[in-house]
């Protein structure tokens, strides 16, 4: 029996694992204390808790766990990681880089940034959603201190060539910050290997609690940061304020479970996607938006032609899918990710991301297939500008009587 | 979003959706909006004699008030002369349909397909009145 | 099992199983993203909003006063930078007791050119009057201090401070996090008197750690901390923590509730805690001035506090020397070294915060292990002399 709707929104947030929930339960109720009581028992059997999800963070992306430092969020992650690393470095420049289809988390900061008197560089993607390597060393300057690009892009799920990056960063003595929200336990991370700086992670995006993330931080070579949040100096200093102790053994299990399953899920993941883009593709006029291949298995974002994205959402009530981020989808402006992929010219198309997890099953992708068909057909035969094309009329020719 | 009890109705199932062959007797035709505003509007009207409305059909590209907005003029000017057809205002579909204050451009687009479409009615009636 | 008995609650409290059980579902079913539009993001907004008037019934607020951020800290480091990051540098005052995430930030102020000013207190942790006219007259143009004292539970006359603090021209914040649950805080008629933000968290009130709010006169600019998609009025990005904002909402509604109930059943625990203390010969903090009913600090001449609460947990008693998040610190308290206590006692001081669900017993039995285990650090100190 299918639950309606259909999770299929699995990069705005992801059910918290029961495997992950039935080990933070304990740490809200008898395991209580604070991390921080150095006094007694209690903050004792907290900090140790702590500690022990702090090495299966580090695991799972081939860290020491002193380099990892607890933060509120993925959100909060790349705020300290850009400010303190700007802040901190910027006797040596006042020069970013960064990527026009970033997370807003990343943008608005440097946007921030800006006002504080930092320049930054907002670099276009190829029209696969990549960054073209070239692109990126043409716009590195003496004084460039700091490049923020993401390894999982959250709407169209492809995958920055972040090894490269690395290298052209670490030989010019850049620091480079990755937002990696999207990307644990779906792409496999080795940080002895990458030459990443500084790396931003989400619980609730793998299968662990909202509320809790954290930020790498290279200690070879030492990275450094100014602290935006003061106070007891927890985490070294770098972030002040009491351990959700439940939300980071959450996060801890979460990421151990990644580590030990992301293989297998993975490819069961990868061939309900494909299995998803096939029904789909039988439709007209269907499109996929970014690379298929350098990108990851759970995401799939199409754009359907000549149908309108608020009666599309509306005629798949039945699906809970994404219309562009999260955290923008409630304004319906269009997705600033698919404009810069060039989509922008394409009058009268609308896009749904689908992202695929480790809930989703076969007879719900079935279904979505079926619904998208029935749907797309409904809206078609609604549709105006469908009846045009069909009768041969270049859209693109015809003079709007606009309003 | 949350939509209203009727827009959902109309939305789930349009009135008069469709195309009249665009040489039949009567059939004027009004085209409304633009897809970079994210709807477009085709209203069509069967004037017959002494000017009443006898049948109309739509297709739109839009939200679901667009649709709404749209099917719900289809069933209001039928039966209607196309002067009757004129007062209807974009008000009383917003206040039938109950829409939101963002959503009032849809019921504006719709009777501005009215108006299109009597405008080409009456374009053709005087063309066809004066050959 | 072996459970010690846990006299901590200023650090921290374990979840009501009330709040635990409004909470489940948003830890398994109810996963949604309150910023998605689907159903299950429309719930998770729904659960929010809830949450959100029920800490601001709670406290006496309008629901879109109330920011939520991911803890105290945050909360008191978004006021301070935030509101200081709208104006132009001036003078800023903090009471010289304040939790460290109102001092920290405060100092950090200095480098974008701002003056800081510490308010002095008294000899029981009471803001020192003629101090504070003194710094009002300076005009500072932020003054935060907080309601009651974490380490001591001494509470402050915020409502004359903010009224004075209001008439020099200045915004008046003050630290609530140990107060709301044990004293009324009502933020309207605070707010009426001159306070323009107030701070608290749930962890402190049986809600869960890892959230908090900062509840704030919409007349009060701030800039955001975290930027990134404009979360919380645009106050506070980051994707909303569903199930501890849950858990919050019914913390508050709980602890406005069973204020009065818990306020004196906590007072007369402390009672008996101060008397047992005065018979050992200890030397309470503030005792004269008003208190939290469930906070009692104090020291025993000659016995370092650190050794005392060690020997305390191996005895099965859990409590603080100091606050929890400068135990790392051998420094002696701050708040101590304030109110004029001598550096030598202050490194005695012991926190007994208690809960409404300690009982007379546990405070039998931890008085009775008090006292011997004074007179064996006693012993043990003569021996060493």
């Amino acid at each position: 029996m299918l639950k309606l709707p259909i999770y299929l929104d699995y990069s705005a947030t992801t059910p918290i694992d029961p495997r992950v929930a039935d080990k933070m339960i304990p740490y809200l109720v008898e395991k209580f204390g604070n991390p921080a009581s150095r006094s007694h028992a209690f903050g004792w059997e907290a900090e140790a808790a702590v500690e022990e999800a702090r090495v299966e963070v580090a695991k799972l992306v081939n860290a020491d766990p002193k380099e990892i430092v607890w933060t509120s969020g993925a959100t909060e992650s790349n705020n300290l990681a850009l400010k303190g690393a700007a802040q901190f470095y910027a006797g040596k420049g006042k020069h970013l880089v960064t990527v026009k289809t970033e997370h807003k988390a990343v943008l608005d900061t440097c946007r921030e940034l800006e006002r504080l008197g930092f320049e930054v560089s907002y670099l276009d993607v190829k029209d696969n959603g990549l960054l073209d390597l070239e692109v990126f060393k043409a716009a590195l300057r003496p004084d460039t201190i700091l490049v923020s690009v993401m390894l999982v892009n959250n709407e169209i799920g492809v995958i920055q060539p972040i090894a490269e990056i690395g290298e052209i960063c670490r030989a010019k003595g850049i620091v480079l910050h990755v937002d990696a929200a999207q990307a644990t336990g779906k792409v496999v991370i080795d940080l002895a290997t990458l030459k990443v700086d500084l790396m931003s992670f989400s619980a609730h995006k793998t299968y662990g609690p909202k509320g809790i993330g954290a930020l790498y931080v290279r200690r070879k070579p030492r990275i450094r940061l100014t602290a935006q949040m003061h106070g007891g100096g927890h985490e070294r200093g770098f972030r002040s304020g009491t351990l959700a102790t439940h939300q980071i053994v959450g996060m801890g299990e979460a990421f151990r479970l990644a580590r030990l399953e992301m293989g297998a899920e993975n490819e069961r993941i990868r061939m309900l996607r494909d299995r998803l883009f096939k029904g789909l593709s039988d439709i007209e006029e269907v499109y996929v938006n970014g690379d298929m291949e350098q990108r990851v298995p759970h995401n799939l974002n199409v754009s359907f032609a000549y149908v309108e994205g608020e009666s599309l959402l509306m005629a798949v009530k039945d699906l809970a899918v994404s219309s562009g981020s999260a955290c923008t989808s409630a304004s319906l402006e269009p997705s600033y990710v698919l404009r810069a992929l060039g989509r922008e010219d394409e009058l009268a198309h609308s896009s749904i991301r689908f992202t695929l997890g480790r809930f989703t099953t076969e007879e719900e992708v079935d279904y979505a297939i079926r619904l998208l068909h029935d749907k797309i057909g409904r809206l078609r035969e609604l549709s105006p500008l469908w009846e045009m094309v069909q009768e041969g009329i270049d859209l693109s020719t015809v003079q709007w009587a606009a309003h | 979003m949350a939509y209203s009890v009727k827009v959902l109705d109309h939305y789930e199932n349009p009135r008069n959706v469709g195309s009249f062959g665009k040489e039949e007797e009567g059939v004027a035709t009004g085209m409304v909006g633009a897809p970079a505003c994210g709807d477009v509007m085709k209203l069509q009207i069967k004037v017959g004699r002494g000017g009443v409305i006898e049948d109309a059909k739509f297709k739109t590209y839009g939200c679901g008030s667009a649709i709404a907005s749209s099917s719900l003029v289809t069933e209001w000017v039928k039966g209607k002369t196309v002067e009757q057809a004129l007062d209807i205002k974009n008000t009383q579909i917003a206040e039938e349909l109950a829409l939101p204050p963002v959503k009032i451009h849809c019921s504006i687009l719709a009777e501005d397909a009215i108006k299109a479409a009597v405008a080409d009615y009456k374009k053709k009636h005087v063309d066809q009145a004066a050959g | 099992m072996f459970t010690p008995v846990y006299l901590d609650h200023n650090a921290t409290t374990p979840v009501d199983p009330v709040v635990l059980d409004a909470m489940l579902p948003y830890l398994s079913s109810q996963h949604g993203n309150a910023s998605s539009r689907h159903e299950y993001g429309r719930a998770a907004r729904r659960a929010v909003d809830e949450a959100r008037s029920k800490v601001a019934a709670a406290l006496g607020a309008h629901a879109s006063e109330v920011v939520f951020t991911s803890g105290g800290s945050e909360a008191n480091n978004l006021l301070i930078k935030g509101v200081a990051a709208c104006l132009k540098p001036g003078l800023l005052a903090v009471s010289a007791i304040e939790h460290p995430c109102v001092i920290r930030p405060a100092e950090q102020l200095r480098k974008r050119g701002w003056t800081l000013q510490k308010l002095a207190v008294d000899a029981n942790g009471r803001i020192d009057g003629a101090n504070f006219q003194a710094v009002m007259a300076e005009q500072p143009r932020i003054v935060s201090v907080m309601l009651a004292n974490n380490e001591t539970g001494v509470i402050q006359d915020v409502e004359s401070l903010a009224a004075q603090a209001s008439a020099a021209g200045a915004w008046f914040h003050t630290d609530a996090v140990q107060a709301v649950g044990k004293m009324a805080v009502d933020f309207r008629r605070l707010n009426a008197a001159g306070v323009h933000a107030l701070s608290l968290s749930a962890h402190k009130i049986g809600g869960p750690k890892g959230v908090a709010a900062l509840v704030v006169d919409k007349r009060l600019d701030i800039e955001p901390l975290i930027a990134g998609g404009g979360h919380e009025r645009g106050l506070r990005s980051g994707t909303e923590n569903v199930a501890a904002i849950v858990g919050f909402g019914v913390a508050c509604e709980l602890a406005a509730a069973r204020r009065l109930a818990n306020g004196e059943r906590l007072l007369a625990l402390r009672r008996r805690v101060e008397r047992g203390l005065r018979a050992l010969g200890a030397t309470l903090f503030g005792q004269a001035a008003e208190r939290l009913p469930n906070t009692v600090c104090f020291a025993f001449p000659e016995l370092d506090g650190e050794t005392l609460v060690g020997q305390l947990d191996r005895d099965g008693y859990a409590v603080a020397s100091g606050a929890a998040c400068s135990s790392a610190n051998p420094e002696p308290s701050h708040v101590l070294q304030a109110m004029g206590v001598a550096p030598e006692l202050a490194r005695g001081a012991v926190r007994v915060s208690l809960g409404f669900v300690n009982t007379d017993a546990e405070i039998d039995g931890f008085l009775v292990t008090l006292q011997a285990t004074v007179l064996r650090l006693h012993q043990l100190t003569a021996m060493a002399v």
